[in-house]
């Protein structure tokens, strides 16, 4: 009888926690099909970041010592492949940009990207890559649907090419964006390379989801087994109550 | 072996005569009943979780700041710098939200079997202490990563006090130290959580669990087992369903705790934001007072207590009653003893009505912490239809909750005191069920 209750409020809460965990996304946002567990997409996020996004964003609470013992890079690959700020190998990713000029230039300082991830999940980092297009009435002459009138310009252009935006018929709505020059990369080759950025930008934003992903199994087993000679223990001594 | 511990047992017995009766008292002669099931798990769970919270704070005020400017970063380093930070962090943060999963399932045990009968209202009026000091040290937790929701949410839990006439803003002045929450804010509730409320909390446990023992635990079947035959295989005076709590609750507790530290461990280790639930988005960005989330909303844990201020409306140019209506809440499940007047203590016994009842109370927390959780305004719409006026959906439900929440306390004060309850016969001794 109270097994029966007990069951039906647990199954109760445990979809209401489903449900609410599923729901906390926030808006539909395509899946990013990023992650931190594919190392070499790391690495090739992190070749992306340092490449096209450091000039402006900082990553102010992540080291390069801890980018290379992470992504199993040698000092020497960071320190002349990825660190273009001058910076000690132990030191955090600060970029040159002061942001007092910044904010002249954009209209906005560059946010720091340490924690994009988890403020905003990688599905909309994802997106947003995803969603730059051509606006003349922009001052950076770009703007995009994820984050409309963002002030950052487009580094990436070269890469995804150009879109503009398709009106629908009658109205000043979006509909699509349409790639109307072609950039260096395929769009397939324009979306993994996306993914890796905001995969790695991922990782920035947790280095220890590495470890703690690592070290989870391992526990659970460790409990499983400790709550199974409970289970036995208890048996054990109250066989005999009756 | 055995044998050097029998001599320091009698050496410290010589010198302090009183520690072996009160560990008998508690411990191998507290007699317990023997039916306990799986909700009387919570009660120690929610110990173990206090525990964790303690041993955990500790290591983080190691290597926490408690300035507004140095706060957030603070955290992080933890999370990245400090060995092992982003664990103890973690098993803080997943604690503060296991913490009221337990709780509020002990709490729900109590009515379940009538736990706050007589004799044991002082054992409930004690708990309900501890919820109340445990909601003051979460609020005051939460605010400490300086994050932009542990700003805003400060700022609004705060202001509520504002809606008291005459004082109230001259009170929210006196309790941030500020205009805004802020650096004195901070410093004020760092030092409240780490000291002040833990050790409020831990002497109102300890009292919570010495009534308890004073009384003797209640059971399933919801009778006095110290009413029943005595003797037992330990003692021939003590109740007979009674059984010693230590050894064969500690083992049988000992599961529990296990099954807990799997979900914890899981949650830890798999999903340590819960989705955004346990931390949430908002407040991985730093505290900014000029730019305001989306929605600000608290911690799941509060949702229906904050949802009771929001469905209350303004009248008489003030706004207090919402607030009233949210202390209220509180403070009827502290008078429960005294609305309830029932001649049988558990469930199984009890009337039809008092099901409903409790079921309903049940729907009416769930739908209010649904209404607090903003999930209202996505389920709505997919029910009625996208052109719906979620504001006003939100609130007929909410009223209609609030009432019933409150409801529960009116009918259980009419079905008892008037006698409108048909109870089933009681079992002399406890049943064994399972």
């Amino acid at each position: 009888m109270t097994k029966r209750y007990f069951f039906s409020i647990a199954l109760a809460l445990g979809l209401l926690f489903g449900s609410v965990a599923a729901q906390a996304e926030g808006p539909e946002l395509p899946e990013s099909g990023a992650g931190v567990r594919d190392q070499a997409s790391l690495q090739r996020g992190a070749k992306l970041f340092f490449n096209y996004c450091v000039g402006c964003h900082s990553l102010k609470f992540m080291r390069y010592s801890r980018i290379a013992s992470d992504l199993d890079l040698s000092e020497q690959d960071v320190m002349n492949n990825l660190n273009f700020t001058g910076a000690k190998f132990g030191e955090q990713v600060i970029s040159h940009m002061p942001a007092d000029q910044a904010a002249g230039y954009f209209g906005k300082a560059p946010p720091d990207l340490s924690l994009e991830v988890r403020a905003r999940s990688s599905d909309w980092v994802y997106a947003y890559l995803n969603s730059f297009y051509l606006d003349s009435s922009r001052p950076v002459g770009w703007n995009n649907t994820v984050f409309p009138n963002a002030s950052m310009p487009f580094p990436l252009w070269e890469l995804q090419g150009v879109q503009t935006a398709q009106k629908k018929p009658g109205s000043d709505d979006i509909e699509k964006l349409e790639l109307t020059h072609p950039g260096k990369l395929t769009p397939a080759q324009y979306q993994q390379a996306a993914r890796d950025l905001t995969s790695f930008l991922e990782y920035v934003s947790e280095p220890a989801a590495l470890q703690r992903q690592r070290y989870g199994i391992w526990v659970l087993l460790f409990l499983a087994g400790f709550t199974f000679l409970a289970y036995l223990l208890n048996k054990e001594y109250w066989k005999d109550v009756h | 072996m055995a044998n050097v511990f029998n001599r320091m047992g009698d050496w410290v017995t010589d010198r302090a005569p009183g520690f072996l009766p009160f560990y008998r008292k508690h411990m191998t002669e507290y007699y317990a009943p023997k039916n306990f099931n799986l909700w009387y798990y919570f009660g120690v769970l929610a110990l173990v979780v206090l525990i964790n919270q303690i041993v955990t704070g500790i290591f983080l005020t190691m290597n926490y700041n408690d300035s507004a400017a140095g706060a957030f970063a603070s955290v992080e380093y933890i999370m990245r710098d400090v060995e092992w930070g982003w664990l103890i962090r973690y098993m803080h943060s997943t604690g503060a939200s296991l913490f009221f999963v337990v709780v509020f399932l002990h709490m729900f045990r109590g009515l379940l079997y009538g736990s706050y009968h007589k004799p044991r209202e002082l054992v409930w009026l004690l708990g309900m202490l501890v919820f109340l000091v445990l909601m003051a040290e979460a609020f005051m937790g939460y605010v400490l990563p300086w994050g932009n929701m542990s700003f805003w949410g400060a700022k609004v839990i705060i202001s509520l006090f504002g809606t008291i006439p005459v004082i109230g803003s001259t009170l929210v002045e006196w309790i941030m130290g500020d205009y805004l929450p802020a650096d004195a804010t901070l410093n004020r509730f760092f030092a409240l959580h780490v000291i002040a409320l833990p050790l409020v909390l831990l002497l109102l446990v300890v009292l919570h669990i010495f009534a308890l023992h004073e009384v003797g635990s209640n059971n399933p079947d919801g009778i006095e087992i110290k009413k029943g035959p005595k003797g037992n295989r330990w003692d021939a005076l003590k109740p007979a369903d009674g059984i010693p709590f230590h050894p064969y609750y500690t083992v049988h507790d000992l599961v529990g705790v296990g099954f807990l530290l799997l979900v914890g461990a899981f949650i830890i280790f798999f999903a340590p934001t819960f989705g955004g639930w346990f931390l949430e988005h908002d407040n991985f960005i730093a505290a900014n007072n000029l730019v305001t989330p989306a929605q600000i909303k608290p911690v799941w844990y509060f949702t229906p207590f904050y949802a009771i201020v929001r469905m209350i409306p303004s009248m008489f140019g003030t706004a207090v009653w919402g607030v009233l209506a949210m202390f209220g809440a509180i403070a009827v499940l502290f008078l429960l003893p005294w609305f309830d007047a029932g001649k049988v203590r558990s469930i199984r016994y009890r009337g039809t009505g008092y099901k409903v009842a409790l079921a309903l109370f049940v729907i009416s927390f769930l739908g209010l912490a649904m209404i607090g959780t903003d999930l209202t305004d996505e389920i709505f719409p997919k029910i009625f239809g996208a052109k719906i006026d979620i504001t006003l959906w939100d609130n007929v439900f909410g009223r209609l909750m609030t009432a019933i929440y409150f409801g529960y306390f009116v009918f259980l004060w009419f079905y008892t005191h008037l006698g409108w309850e048909k109870t089933k016969p009681v079992p002399e001794r406890v049943t064994t069920h399972d």
